[in-house]
């Protein structure tokens, strides 16, 4: 479990983890895109969130005071002290699938780190108004492949129906949130989750119309990330992203 | 774009574009050139554009690995230009009349070529180093050479190439510093990819003079200005003190510097290992072709779903 329960650190850690775990989801991609085009793309994409999850985790590692740095962080927690929303950890599946995870998480992101930018935290603050230009432009990329392949052909509308499908009951933990960070919110540091929802819905209304998609039944959810308890994937995807720091602790490299 | 008959003997046009060549000007893709430059450019371009694209699996192998962060973005950032190079090395093939389609058919079915170096394993992280060190090395001292070809297109892209792959090299090099002065089993893993990536760097710089018998009519038509005994050479005699710099040895008893030619001897290459890699059976030539092909395939919905798209879009707005 995690050693520190300092609020800061609990809330750069959340969003650091977040970021990372998607990052490395994403570079997957390097190499097996569909066109060079989209190689390019995605590596653009998991590179801005490597960048932001070093700034959060770094942040986090300051707010701790126990002298971890962002690699400490990244490479020697195991599954249950990862604090990311099942969401960000799910694997990459197909193009659809990867599509329908980022439209739902590029149409969060675009209003949480707009309001993330107006934070008293002026670290989080600055660190939010960076990740904000990224997402808007990560909103237009997945928003135009989401549109794209769901008004495309019989076999691409199918699945990207399917990607949504298998996404949604993983959206609702977006919106929760817990007492360490609605206290957080509360002082004027955290976003209010939950007030994102409708923005949310309604990018993606728009989107799902113009991609002739429909929008899943809200009738199932899934949620633990933030209490430590994943899907069975996460730890295959530490096992690989802390293979070196694991075979080989305590080096620089 | 011009049409030549292949078959047709010497052209009364083809002392003027020799003279253009002569006199250093760069060739445009509108201009006349004989046939064969253009499929030798075509060729030798999309090989390039292929040993960028396929060079990135033994790389991105070990993205998701990378021991620190800030190693990950910057190898992530490192495959993602190679993509970048790929995709302008195409466009450049293309202003010659070949399609991205063909190429890469060509690639997937072993007619067109790409660097052998791609063909050897990474297995271990010291093998982002050595990649970087080495065989980004040893592209630059082709790649600066080709930033003075007679082909307008590709000498302008290798500008911009060269300026990226200098920067690989040096973060390669730098990854291989750290490891030289890290632990013991740092600089055991350090001295393996030096062994295993040496001689395969040296291969890069393709058959002995004597034994490449496109060198004369590639330099006659300034494609090539250096043969490729020259640039290996000149590769050695950089890279030698780079490795003593780093407390590795270079794997070559016969490595020794010959005070009157003011150039290292080395050994001779494995020409066989050579000829085996170039024809396809290297550690890992199925595997790399058949990655590309999956990936290609995978990807085949995708780019139908693009494409209907785009053409549904077009008659809608004509409709309107």
């Amino acid at each position: 479990m995690a050693a520190s329960t300092h609020p800061i650190f609990e809330y750069a850690l959340a969003l650091g983890d977040d970021a990372l775990v998607l990052g490395q989801r994403i570079a997957e991609w390097c190499s097996n895109g569909p066109y060079l085009e989209e190689d390019i793309a995605l590596s653009n994409v998991a590179l801005d969130y490597i960048g932001r999850a070093r700034m959060l985790l770094s942040y986090a590692g300051e707010a701790e005071g126990q002298g971890r740095n962002e690699d400490q962080l990244a490479f020697t927690r195991d599954c249950r002290d990862f604090r990311n929303l099942l969401i960000y950890e799910l694997p990459r599946g197909d193009f659809g699938f990867t599509m329908a995870r980022q439209l739902a998480v590029d149409a969060f992101e675009v209003p949480f780190f707009e309001a993330l930018t107006r934070s008293s935290d002026r670290t989080l603050a600055g660190i939010a108004g960076k990740a904000l230009k990224e997402s808007r432009y990560h909103l237009r990329h997945s928003s135009g492949w989401v549109i794209r392949l769901g008004a495309g052909t019989d076999e691409s509308h199918r699945r990207m129906q399917d990607g949504l499908d298998q996404v949604w009951g993983y959206t609702p933990e977006l919106f929760q949130m817990d007492a360490a960070e609605a206290a957080l919110a509360e002082s004027g540091v955290a976003v209010d989750r939950a007030e994102l929802r409708q923005q949310w819905e309604s990018t993606l209304d728009e989107v799902l119309k113009q991609a002739t998609l429909g929008r899943p039944a809200d009738d199932w959810q899934i949620d633990g990330g933030r209490r430590g308890v994943h899907t069975e994937h996460l730890g295959h995807l530490l096992s690989e992203l802390q293979f070196m720091q694991r075979a080989y602790p305590g080096l620089e490299w | 774009m011009p049409q030549d008959n292949p078959t047709a003997p010497m052209d009364d046009r083809e002392p003027v574009f020799q003279a253009r060549i002569d006199r250093d000007e760069k060739i445009e893709p509108k201009d006349w050139m004989p046939e064969k430059y253009r499929r030798t450019m075509i060729r030798q371009i999309s090989q390039h554009a292929h040993s960028e694209v396929i060079g990135m699996q033994p790389e991105g192998n070990w993205i998701t690995r990378a021991p620190s962060l800030r190693r990950k973005a910057v190898l992530l950032a490192k495959v993602q230009d190679e993509a970048g190079h790929g995709l302008y090395l195409y466009s450049a093939a293309e202003t010659l009349g070949a399609t991205r389609e063909d190429m890469i058919a060509d690639l997937q079915s072993g007619k067109a070529k790409y660097s052998s170096i791609f063909n050897y394993p990474t297995l271990t992280w010291a093998d982002i180093g050595a990649i970087g060190w080495l065989v980004d090395g040893a592209a630059i001292m082709n790649q600066v050479m080709l930033c003075r070809t007679s082909y307008g297109p590709y000498a302008r892209g290798m500008v911009r190439i060269c300026k990226e792959e200098s920067f690989h090299q040096r973060q390669g090099y730098e990854i291989m510093l750290t490891l030289s002065r890290g632990s013991d089993q740092q600089k055991a893993m350090a001295q393996d990819a030096l062994n295993r990536y040496w001689w395969p760097s040296l291969m890069m710089f393709g058959p002995r003079d004597d034994d490449s018998p496109n060198t004369q009519q590639s330099m006659k038509w300034r494609i090539k200005r250096q043969t490729n005994d020259e640039l290996r050479q000149r590769f050695v005699d950089q890279t030698v003190p780079q490795a003593e710099y780093l407390g590795l040895t270079v794997p070559d008893p016969d490595l020794h510097w010959n005070k009157e030619r003011e150039h290292y001897d080395f050994g001779e290459i494995d020409w066989d290992e050579f000829w085996q890699v170039v024809k396809g059976n290297g550690p890992c030539n199925r595997q790399r072709i058949a990655h590309h092909v999956a990936a290609h395939e995978e990807g085949e919905w995708v780019r139908e779903a693009a494409l209907a798209y785009q053409a549904r879009k077009a008659s809608a707005e004509e409709a309107a």
